[in-house]
């Protein structure tokens, strides 16, 4: 008898309990949509033209882009010709800027990671050096630096690797936190330096994934450095804006780089996914 | 046996050996190949000429100091003062700061550091501290300048123009004006503008009107402040953060129920699976800067382009995750819902939801906190929040005090936006 009447008030309880979730998660719910559609409101009202006159229009480039492009196909191979070297630019651009980064992020990881670091007082101050790299948009540095060195590769390559080293540096010092340490115990009990240690001792361990994401960044950086080339620092973005800004009869030629862009955006995804499931395959 | 295996196993070894060595030596090699055609390539050592140094000095002293102007009109004989010579900065006619002292056509200018200046009579003279006089007059066909012994690097002359740098001041005289800057440190009206009754009080007047009940009134000047607009800049900020917010949560919501229907075990079907895995990669390669453009031709510029822009993007990331979440979702629970009786909603619901969610939720918490960053170059593209701002600021070339503080306003917001995910991401975690 007792034992029935504690069942009941455990079922009384747990029901309680579950209406009390349900009304949480639907209150919860209901904030989220009116967040929605309060943010949907706001950025429709400071926007230039409303959503949906915008969405009629929004097949009209697309189609107008596409029938040029389609009348005027036997030109779209010259073209590819013409935006070729721009866009081994910014592709040139990434992957510099990856290396850079990359390179830059192994030291950074290496003097941020409990257990590795050559200062270890030095670690905190470390993390916050890669937090702002990080929070600073590349944009922001690409910009300042073409102010100073003129229009040209080289500023979006510095900003982009900037970004990089604090992107790549958190995530490589996550993967050497993991890392086992008896190898640097042992180089250091022969008497090994921190950067003997390191690069006997730590990087044969992390190299795979190191790689792994070293690539991953290369992806993203191929869309940063268009996206950079498009306000102002060469490669395939800026052709792409001087094509967009001649308008109508010259659309082949944005077609053309659109083209060229989206190629080698799949490409370098598929070869990337590729290697990097060899790598992940090879660890294991 | 063992004799014969051996040799095998030692040749083995050593074939390995050989290839980890060459591995090992011949991809930093390579890499150093590569890194020497960039050198080429991007013609780093053309860029020392390129390069304008004295433009990082503009960008160095001016984004922590400001430089107010006195400058006397030569024809009128009129002068001026004016924070940064903006118009925006003018003092009224006839005022002046206290280190400058006007007397209708006249002014005695202190420069600091021992530095004075004189203007009068259509002509200025500047005694330095050694007691050196530096004299120069605005003529129709020239500038007429007598000059003490100067270092060269000091001094530009020409018939035209002469230009004196002085210790933080600066003398710049045409035929058409006498120009002085002195320098001072900090933003120039960064908490009021001229046209407020609060600017240059003390922090203890400050304190005082504030506590006398002005407060209001002071919240009110620095929020409309002329020169540095905090308000419209926070706006921006809240409008680069709604972006990234509307364009990730609402990718998340397209793609969620997508990726049901591009999932093995929940849609049999295999060309729907097929064709909507075409349609994520189709959307994914379409970069970002593809999509901004094709949808600022339809809806304009302005913050809501960015944010389809990146709600499009991620739709394809989001899709392609989701399902590859779905995809390792545990067959057992569903099961178990299944056999209490329940439809294909409620099994999904209470079956497979808890089970993805805490996954999801964290994907697309990190996509927020890096859309955040993306919103402000997408905003730099299609003229919407604080990416327009810094654009603005960077393309006129010489407010690079407000280049500074929208840059550490930017990286403010992306750190406070970091460290929010990371919190709700961990209690996410440790709740789920």
């Amino acid at each position: 008898m007792a034992d029935l009447t504690q069942g009941r008030a455990i079922r009384a309880d747990y029901i309680a309990l579950t209406q009390r979730r349900r009304l949480y998660s639907g209150l919860l719910l209901t904030v989220f949509v009116l967040m929605m559609i309060a943010a949907f409101d706001i950025l429709e009202s400071r926007n230039a033209g409303g959503f949906l006159d915008g969405l009629s229009q929004l097949p009209d480039f697309p189609i107008g882009l596409i029938s040029e492009a389609w009348e005027k196909a036997d030109r779209l191979p010259g073209h590819f010709l013409t935006f070729l070297p721009s866009l081994l630019e910014t592709v040139n651009i990434a992957a510099a800027s990856t290396i850079f980064g990359a390179l830059a992020g192994v030291m950074l990881a290496l003097l941020s990671t409990r257990g590795l670091a050559r200062w270890p007082r030095m670690i905190p101050l470390f993390r916050r050096a890669m937090d702002i790299l990080r929070a600073i948009p590349e944009i922001v540095i690409a910009l300042v630096l073409i102010f100073v060195l003129g229009g040209g590769p080289v500023p979006a390559m510095i900003a982009i690797a900037l970004h990089t080293a604090g992107a790549l540096g958190k995530l490589f010092s996550e993967v050497a936190e993991n890392a086992d340490l008896k190898p640097v115990d042992g180089l250091s009990s022969v008497g090994a330096g921190w950067f003997q240690q390191m690069w006997f001792g730590v990087l044969p361990q992390v190299a795979p994934n190191f790689l792994s994401y070293a690539m991953m960044r290369f992806e993203i950086n191929i869309r940063a450095s268009a996206i950079l080339g498009f306000v102002g620092a060469g490669g395939i973005g800026y052709d792409l804006r001087n094509a967009m800004t001649w308008g109508q009869g010259r659309f082949d030629q944005a077609a053309a780089i659109f083209l060229l862009l989206f190629a080698t955006i799949v490409i370098v995804d598929q070869l990337s996914s590729h290697y990097r499931n060899k790598l992940s395959h090879a660890e294991h | 046996m063992t004799d014969v295996a051996h040799p095998d196993l030692r040749l083995q070894a050593e074939r390995l050996f050989t290839r980890k060595r060459m591995i090992s030596f011949g991809l930093p090699a390579m890499v150093l190949a590569y890194l020497i055609y960039i050198f080429g390539a991007f013609d780093v050592a053309g860029l020392a000429q390129r390069a304008r140094l004295d433009n990082a000095r503009i960008i160095l002293s001016d984004s922590w100091s400001y430089k107010t102007h006195v400058t006397m009109d030569a024809r009128s004989g009129n002068i001026a003062v004016a924070i940064e010579g903006e118009v925006k900065g003018a003092y009224l006619a006839g005022t002046a700061p206290g280190w400058v002292a006007l007397d209708g056509q006249a002014a005695e200018v202190d420069l600091g550091r021992g530095q004075t200046a004189m203007i009068r009579d259509g002509a200025i003279r500047i005694t330095l501290p050694e007691g050196e006089v530096i004299e120069a007059r605005p003529m129709r066909q020239g500038v007429e300048a007598t000059l003490p012994p100067l270092d060269p690097a000091r001094v530009n002359q020409t018939d035209q123009r002469l230009v004196v740098y002085l210790d933080g001041a600066r003398l710049t005289v045409t035929r058409t004006k006498i120009e002085l800057f002195r320098y001072f440190l900090g933003w120039e009206m960064f908490w009021f503008s001229l046209d407020s009754r609060f600017h240059g009080m003390t922090f203890g007047e400050l304190a005082q009107a504030a506590v006398g009940g002005e407060l209001p009134a002071m919240a009110r000047d620095f929020w409309n402040n002329r020169v540095w607009r905090h308000g419209d800049v926070v706006w921006a900020l809240g409008e680069t953060v709604l972006m990234a917010f509307f364009g990730t949560l609402g990718a998340a919501l397209i793609s969620l129920p997508l990726a049901f229907l591009s999932a093995r075990n929940f849609t049999p079907a295999w060309a729907v699976r097929f064709g909507l895995r075409r349609v994520f990669d189709f959307v994914r390669g379409v970069d970002a800067l593809i999509w901004t453009i094709v949808l600022a031709r339809a809806f304009g510029p302005g913050p809501m382009t960015g944010a389809l822009a990146i709600l499009i993007t991620d739709s394809g990331s989001f899709g392609k995750m989701f399902s590859e979440a779905l995809e390792n979702t545990d067959k057992k629970q569903v099961e178990g819902i299944r056999s209490t009786g329940a439809n294909a909603v409620q099994r999904y619901r209470f079956g497979v939801i808890p089970q993805v969610m805490p996954v999801l939720l964290s994907q697309v918490l990190y996509y927020f906190e890096s859309n955040t960053r993306s919103a402000t170059v997408i905003g730099a593209i299609v003229g919407g929040g604080i990416g327009l701002f810094l654009t603005q600021a960077i393309n006129t070339q010489k407010d690079w005090e407000q280049v500074a503080y929208y840059i550490v306003l930017i990286v403010l917001m992306v750190m406070a936006m970091d460290s929010a995910s990371g919190w709700i991401r961990r209690k996410l975690i440790r709740g789920g």
